[in-house]
């Protein structure tokens, strides 16, 4: 006798709604154990394996990888009790069975904890609460009853079930041709042939590819539509000659604190611009709606825009405006490094002051970078290029290779004005083109 | 510019149990080891550590709402319950699931608070064991009220073994920074309560780590107020037993409070509802669980002759019992009626609440036949 079972995604943290499917541990035919995580679901808060609830053979999984399932919605189906003899009566009945999901009943179990309905009614008695059956609760519970969700468990004998797995077969998928409508071994070897000579799932020329906007994605389209729509961008270019970090930098690589540590102009330019802050504070700010204020910090928290595999990201370096000039080649590598890991934490992603943006890896000169929302400015710089310069003047006056850059700052026009604005980016440019002003 | 003690500080830790499962000698304490059934406290520490592993999987399964996990902290809970007379009360915080299993609560009730089938569980005279407290620091005050009521029961000092009574006070390292707590502290030390506040300093306040509670470390508090403070190795069940001993039997013969800091450590979030990688290092859980409370027991048993392969795996066989009665207990939790939260306000019911209760059941009974009827 089969007994199939749904495992509900339940309410993980506390008041969630939905979790996303992030990595499946089991596939239809596996027998699974009491306790043994199915599948990893990222919610809201975090990254959570669920444990089955049940021992037997899963029979659905009704969600895919990158899917979005809704607490109280049917996650995985296990049959606790796989049928001996497949094809038998039963089961048949039981497959072809229309799939009804009593929405009433479904509402009710939103939360896997708590009340139940079958035991509700009788719980109102004065006399007190009674004990409940476990095992007669569940027989009376609808949600005991198979509801695949229009999946029709395919009915096959075990080694044909293997089979089906080892050749990476879905059964769902087969046209049974066996006696009851079971899928034999014929069918299973049939599929894979077919499989081959068949077009894949996405075809080569497909002329469109729609891709699920969550995650990251998400995420980055909604701070860039919030930042853009509310804070009135101006940004502002500067071409300046920085052949002299350039030889600073290759002096100061050379020195033996600095062996392990990668300096790259990067690393330069945001210093450049730490210290230019000092003289314009004001860029170093936020635009706080509800109080009516602009808060001016007094700290530097340094976002480092970082380009990783699963999108945009923005880790900021704390208090970076203390950091020596090796500290912050560190932390920027190591930044970067963490973040193209997936392993950022909260609290590196949050409470950024300012962010420098190198779009120069790309191989392109300029752009007009958009701000990370609740910061006054942004600069982007472009790649290091050898370019012709005019040098020195009156009799002097030549025209030499050297290495030059473009920056760009972006900043929100609420909060500092062209005058301000054009400072930060002139001091910046100043202390790449000679940096000895950091004397000053 | 005085010196300023950091959390860091000089203060001793005292240990009985070397993470790598060796006895060692320690100048405060001692526990003569023939007076201790060694053998139950690993059985605890065991059953302990799989009624947290079960109920955590229980709320992954969506029959839990919640669970605070005490994962790492099971020789802290083990050790101090074990210290504890019949006669002494336990006032817990929400996250003793040991201290009440050795106390002979049934492990199902707590099971009962987090699947939100009742407000409490248990009855607190059965085993002298509090309900739970969610409220962070709040029952070290019922402590020192108790407390109060031992003292005016000449239950403390007289002599008399059966009669001269303890209690003992949960709180973490978050609590410290809570109002009530330090009130309790002041309370305690001036009337010289017999009560012990046993501190499970896991580190961790949620998010918050114990750096930003305080600059010198938790057992050094109790100086400030006027009672012996110790700091003892959490993780070592041993040490955290022969603490608590001491400090109980202190408490009972008139001598007063004592504050007993358990440095610990909570390997797992705050609860299932929280993800700890958002604010702390996996390096740095990785290095507590390096001094296993469990492993170093484990080792000592086998090393020293204590307990054989049988023994083992005999604990092994109940712990897997005892997942299995966690499982189906569970998933058996009577649902409560809508008369109990009346039928517990009061001991004697009035008429005025008899008859509210009635009304309430019929207008909740009229709703069902309505909903039937449609």
């Amino acid at each position: 006798m089969s007994n199939p079972q749904d495992f509900r995604l339940p309410d993980v943290g506390e008041g969630l709604t939905e979790a996303d499917i992030s990595r499946w541990s089991v596939q239809p035919g596996d027998i699974v154990e009491i306790n043994q995580t199915l599948v990893e679901v990222e919610t809201a808060k975090a990254m959570v394996e669920l444990p089955s609830p049940f021992a037997g053979t899963v029979v659905t999984l009704h969600a895919a990888e990158g899917d979005t399932v809704e607490v109280g919605k049917p996650l995985i189906t296990i049959d606790s009790a796989p049928d001996a003899s497949p094809g038998s009566q039963q089961e048949l009945n039981g497959d072809a069975a229309p799939a009804v999901e009593d929405d009433a009943e479904q509402a009710e179990l939103l939360v896997g904890y708590g009340p139940r309905p079958a035991a509700r009614t009788s719980e109102l008695s004065l006399a007190g609460p009674p004990s409940r059956d476990v095992a007669d609760a569940a027989d009376s519970t609808p949600s005991a009853a198979p509801t695949t969700s229009g999946t029709t468990r395919p009915a096959a004998k075990p080694p044909v079930r293997k089979l089906a797995k080892e050749l990476g077969v879905d059964l769902t998928t087969i046209s049974p041709t066996g006696p009851h409508g079971t899928v034999t071994r014929d069918d299973v070897r049939r599929a894979t042939t077919a499989a081959e000579t068949r077009p894949v799932t996405e075809p080569e020329h497909a002329a469109e590819r729609r891709i699920p906007i969550k995650g990251i994605r998400k995420h980055t389209a909604e701070a860039m539509v919030s930042s853009a729509f509310t804070a009135p961008h101006v940004t502002e270019f500067v071409m300046v000659d920085i052949t002299a970090t350039m030889r600073l930098r290759t002096a100061i690589s050379a020195r033996r604190e600095f062996r392990e540590v990668r300096v790259t102009p990067l690393v330069f330019v945001a210093r450049a611009l730490l210290l230019a802050l000092r003289n314009t504070p004001e860029a170093n700010a936020t635009w706080d709606e509800q109080a009516r204020e602009i808060v001016v910090k007094h700290y530097v928290n340094l976002g480092i825009a970082t380009a990783t595999d699963r999108g945009l990201m923005v880790p900021n370096i704390k208090n970076a405006e203390r950091l020596s000039l090796r500290d912050l080649a560190e932390s920027i590598t190591g930044l970067a490094a963490t973040a193209r890991a997936g392993s950022s934490t909260l609290e590196d992603m949050s409470h950024g002051t300012i962010t420098v943006s190198n779009i120069g890896v790309f191989g392109v000169d300029s752009g007009t970078p958009i701000l990370n929302p609740g910061e006054a400015a942004i600069l982007a710089c472009g790649a290091v290029r050898r370019m012709p310069w005019v040098v020195s003047d009156g009799e002097s006056e030549r025209i030499e290779p050297r290495w030059v850059t473009q920056l760009s700052l972006s900043f929100d026009h609420r909060i500092i004005d062209g005058q301000q604005g054009s400072q930060l980016l002139a001091d910046t440019a100043a202390l790449l083109e000679d940096p000895g002003l950091a004397f000053l | 510019m005085a010196e300023v003690q950091t959390t860091e500080g000089n203060e001793p830790l005292h240990q009985l149990l070397t993470p790598d499962g060796t006895a060692e000698l320690d100048g405060t304490l001692s526990l003569d080891l023939t007076t201790v059934d060694v053998r139950a406290l690993y059985r605890d520490l065991v059953l302990t550590r799989r009624l947290d592993s079960e109920a955590i999987a229980l709320q992954r399964q969506g029959e839990l709402g919640l669970w605070p996990s005490l994962l790492g902290q099971e020789a802290a809970q083990v050790g101090a319950a074990h210290a504890l007379l019949d006669q002494d009360m336990v006032f817990p915080t929400y996250r003793e699931h040991g201290v009440a299993c050795c106390r002979g609560v049934d492990p199902i009730s707590l099971l009962g608070l987090f699947r939100g089938t009742t407000l409490g569980g248990w009855d607190p005279y059965d085993r002298n064991f509090n309900l739970y407290t969610l409220v962070i620091g709040a029952q070290t005050l019922h402590a020192v009220g108790y407390a109060m009521g031992v003292v005016r029961d000449d239950a403390v000092g007289s002599g008399d073994a059966d009669r001269d009574t303890a209690v003992l006070a949960f709180l973490g390292d978050g609590a410290l920074s809570e109002g009530e707590t330090n009130e309790a502290f002041i309370w305690a030390a001036t009337q010289q309560l017999p009560v012990v506040f046993f501190c499970q300093n896991n580190q961790w306040a949620i998010s918050a780590p114990y750096s930003t509670q305080s600059r010198i470390p938790a057992a050094r508090r109790a100086a400030g107020f006027g009672f012996p403070g110790i700091r003892v190795d959490g993780n070592d069940v041993l040490a955290c037993l022969a603490a608590t001993r001491d400090a109980l039997r202190r408490a009972r013969s008139g001598g007063g409070p004592t504050l007993i800091e358990a440095l610990t450590y909570r390997v797992n979030a705050h609860t299932t509802a929280d993800d700890a990688s958002r604010y702390r290092s996996a390096a740095e859980t990785e290095e507590w669980t390096g001094r296993d409370p469990l492993t170093r027991m484990h080792t000592f048993l086998s090393t020293e002759g204590l307990a054989d392969p049988d023994f083992f795996s005999d604990v092994d066989k109940q712990s897997d019992a005892l997942a299995e009665r966690l499982r189906t207990g569970c998933r058996a939790l009577a649902e409560p009626g809508t008369t109990l939260p009346f039928e517990h306000t009061y001991a004697d019911m009035p008429a005025e609440l008899r008859h509210q209760m009635r009304e309430h059941h019929d207008f909740v009974a009229s709703m069902e036949r309505s909903e039937a009827s449609q």
